[in-house]
């Protein structure tokens, strides 16, 4: 960014001595940094500050080996002290901060959501295919025939778990999933020569144990570096046993070779291990996989009919949202558009309570109100009828509609009040002069004119509810579900609440890839409407002025 | 209202008030009163409705059929003596986020309002028409991307990385410059160019004009900035879900959500209770600050 030359009258004004290094120039706006010795002492303090932090993040970057992410964070770094050290370059100095973060955290996890789009990211393909082969070995293990059991007492540091074991023989031992076993001096033991503590440690008691035993459980301790060595585990927190890999890697053929029944696995070149008869390893790892996301969204049959309904009901909700709330909105602010009614400011007082009222909670007080067993609706209003709000597939969509016009209208309400006081009367009492009746002024000039104001906030309203999450998964999780599909997606699922199931949800296993699949077809969707919508409002004409 | 025709005189009418028939009354002004009624009642309702649940100790969903049929606080002495759902550090944590997030916030946008309507420079145009835009996408689109951008980041800096609430903080700046920017940008502009003219022939930097004369006069709206992205972050559910694991670290909205996202009808008393406690700072705050707000909304969307 470089700055258009401006010139001001340049007045030499006598300003307070400033003992600074800068060399004095006359005064000029924007084209040199403060030059008061706090403003520099300020500047350096912060600049200072940040510096400080980068060199932190670089050296962990550099630990951890993350080279390309480490050459980013450096130039990063060189650019701020760039922009901030230079003289001139004003704007940026001031854009840089909030710049900073747009691009990092809105710009950047777009175009990474991209990326991920074009993947099989998700559970049981999170990374390389190394990391796969040692967790497949460490994790398809068997229980060595009559091996001796070790006692066992788990550890806890800094909440990491450790086992600690106690061999037939006496030797004392521990590990972690992530370290291999190594042999321990100075642990303490009870009476019977049982290891229970070692210092640095915390020894889990009985109820600690039960209370993470399914962290507990997984644990497997490497035998050694070796995967192949096998490892202990631990059924019960006080009793391990030694298990060998049920499964053998070759790393000359790339094929895993199930020990027991003599099955071969091999890369299946969609980041897993499958047999002959299709049958797959669970772990796998991370690869691209092109359009596959897109296609399986629109072709896989558990996918294809409910993703067409909820994009269906996607643009239904939004658009009738819109609607509603804008007709109910208009509608209150015409009938109190007079100055002489009584009691006007407490009903607008007591009508936009709902749109301070916080959103995250409207769905969740009405989910009470309207359940279909216990609600307050069925119980008292109704006598104990039992009509499913929540659960029948069109009650539902209707409660749902019902529940965002509750939200929305007074937002409306007030926007069309604003808007209406703004209309010139002029115009009004020439039509009434022209013989048009109170309607027709209406329909004919003052909703035109009110649209001409109101159109881009009712773009804005669209966009937010094509995306208005809380309302939906606080109200209704989405649900009921659809019978016609094992995933859990249901007749008031939204794009944007189906796109956090499917990364996030319980039961189906994670789906990065297709979850941001999803969400790059809603990034398309909204971008395109806007567009369109904003051309046929020229609503940006501000920016040209 | 009773109707009474007045008695047919000859005389000139006196001055009194004119009694109109019931059916003039509605039709002029009865039937608004009827609408505002209705309306109320409809806008109403669930607030008294989760308020009578609050003061009702029997605490489950069957229990609240009435209104205000019980009244005690039993509820809420429940929902701070429950150590798995830590009410009150729910309550620190959503002002403490709510409260750092709102003020960077107004700070990043501010300056760069500043700059967009102060100077001129190259990318100006396209600076200020990319913030318009940027306004139609919602970061929790990028949900997915941003749990694992932070999955990332906790392999390197532990302490900024997923279940951090600086992280999540960092993570919400990103949209710093989204609306308000823009709503600043027209506020700044209202403030006249020869004040800072003036300010410059006395020697002021920009610096001093910025924060001594720039950020005085326009106060209301970085008021009403601040206070509509604190409300926004008090009510963001997805990306603090995915970001904050430990019930000690949640907000409220997580929070609340976790009472009753399983059994939605066993907490309801106590959940109402926290509704309630969570629900009245904001909407006092709104009630309070309701002609800038909503002043603020006008100006933000529509033209002029």
């Amino acid at each position: 960014m470089t700055l258009a030359p401006q010139t001001t009258d340049d007045a030499a004004v006598a300003t307070s001595p400033a003992p600074s290094q800068l060399k004095r120039r006359p005064r000029q706006f924007k084209d040199h940094g403060p030059d008061s010795l706090k403003g520099i002492l300020v500047k350096i303090v912060l600049l200072g500050l940040v510096d400080a932090f980068a060199v932190y993040v670089m050296m962990m970057l550099f630990m951890a080996q993350s080279w390309v992410v480490l050459a980013i964070a450096a130039a990063v770094t060189v650019l701020i002290n760039w922009i901030y050290l230079r003289k001139g370059g004003l704007p940026a100095k001031y854009l840089a901060p909030g710049v900073f973060f747009l691009v990092v955290f809105q710009v950047f996890v777009v175009l990474y959501s991209g990326y991920i789009a074009f993947t099989n990211y998700g559970d049981g393909h999170n990374s390389t295919k190394e990391d796969a082969i040692s967790a497949i070995q460490i994790m398809a293990q068997t229980r060595v025939p009559d091996s001796p059991a070790y006692q066992t007492s788990v550890l806890d540091q800094n909440g990491e778990l450790f086992l600690l074991f106690t061999s037939p023989e006496g030797v004392v031992t521990m590990g972690s999933a992530t370290e291999p076993m190594s042999t321990v001096t100075d642990a303490v033991t009870d009476g019977s020569g049982k290891a229970i503590s070692v210092p640095g440690y915390d020894t889990l008691n009985f109820n600690q144990i039960i209370a993470r035993q399914d962290a507990i459980l997984d644990i497997a301790v490497p035998v050694s570096d070796d995967p192949a060595q096998g490892s202990l585990r631990t059924p019960d927190g006080t009793t391990s046993f030694a298990f060998k890999p049920s499964m053998t890697y070759d790393a000359a053929t790339d094929t895993f070779t199930d020990v027991e029944t003599g099955a071969t696995y091999t890369d299946n070149g969609e980041g897993a291990f499958a047999a002959a008869d299709g049958s797959q390893l669970s772990t796998g790892w991370k690869i691209n996989v092109g359009f596959d996301n897109f296609v399986r969204a629109f072709t896989d049959p558990t996918l294809r009919a409910p993703l067409l309904s909820v994009m269906l009901w996607t643009f239904t909700f939004s658009i009738a949202s819109v609607i509603l709330t804008f007709a109910l909105g208009l509608f209150l602010a015409i009938t109190f558009n007079r100055d002489d009614l009584r009691g006007k400011k407490v009903y607008r007082v007591l009508m936009i309570l709902p749109y301070a009222f916080p959103a995250f909670l409207s769905g969740l007080v009405w989910s009470g109100i309207l359940n279909p067993q216990f609600g307050w609706l069925n119980q008292t209003l109704l006598g104990g009828a039992e009509i499913g709000w929540l659960t029948d597939p069109v009650l539902a969509k209707i409660s749902v509609l019902v529940v965002n016009l509750w939200l929305g209208f007074p937002y409306m309400f007030l926007v069309c009040t604003g808007a209406l006081q703004s209309l010139p009367t002029e115009l009004d009492e020439a039509a009434r002069v022209d013989g048009a009746g109170p309607f027709r002024v209406f329909r004919s000039i003052k909703l035109p004119l009110l649209l001409v104001s109101i159109a881009p906030l009712l773009i804005a309203s669209f966009a937010f509810n094509f995306n208005n999450f809380n309302v939906i998964y606080m109200l209704t999780g989405g649900g009921p579900r659809f019978e016609d599909t094992t995933r859990n997606i249901g007749s008031t699922d939204i794009l944007i609440t189906l796109v956090y199931k499917v990364a996030f949800g319980q039961g189906t296993g994670r789906d990065y890839g297709l979850a941001s699949a999803l969400a790059i077809i809603i990034f398309i969707i909204v971008a395109t409407v806007s567009a369109i919508s904003f051309k046929q409002t020229k609503a940006l004409e501000e920016v040209n002025r | 209202m009773s109707t009474i025709t007045a008695p047919a005189t000859t005389q000139t009418d006196q001055p009194m008030h004119r009694r109109r028939s019931f059916g003039a009354w509605f039709k002029d002004k009865g039937w608004r009163h009827l609408v505002g009624v209705v309306v109320t009642i409809f806008a109403i309702f669930p607030l008294l409705y989760v308020l009578s649940a609050a003061l009702n100790s029997n605490g489950t969903l069957v229990g609240t059929a009435g209104l205000f049929t019980t009244i005690d606080f039993g509820n809420f002495v429940d929902l701070f003596n429950n150590p798995d759902r830590p009410f009150a550090k729910w309550f620190v944590n959503t002002l403490v986020i709510g409260l750092v997030t709102s003020a960077a916030t107004v700070f990043l946008g501010a300056m760069a309002a500043y700059a967009f309507s102060r100077m001129r420079f190259k990318g100006r145009r396209v600076g200020l028409l990319s913030l318009l835009l940027m306004q139609m996408f919602p970061q929790l689109l990028a949900v997915v991307a941003i749990f694992l951008l932070l999955n990332g980041i906790s392999d390197v800096v532990p302490w900024l990385g997923l279940g951090s609430q600086l992280g999540l903080i960092m993570v919400y700046l990103g949209g710093a410059l989204g609306v308000n920017t823009y709503l600043m940008y027209g506020f700044f502009n209202t403030v006249p160019m020869s004040l800072d003219e003036a300010a410059m022939i006395d020697g002021a930097s920009h610096v001093q004009i910025f924060f001594g004369i720039i950020m005085r006069l326009v106060t209301p709206i970085l008021a009403v900035v601040g206070l509509l992205s604190f409300i926004g972050i008090s009510s963001e559910f997805v990306i603090a879900s995915v970001v904050l694991t430990d019930p000690d670290t949640q907000t409220l909205a997580v929070g609340l959500y976790s009472f009753v996202a399983e059994t939605r009808s066993e907490n309801w008393g106590v959940f109402s209770a926290g509704a309630v406690l969570a629900a009245v700072p904001v909407m006092a705050l709104f009630l309070f600050l309701q002609r800038y707000i909503v002043s603020g909304l006008v100006q933000g969307g529509v033209k002029g």
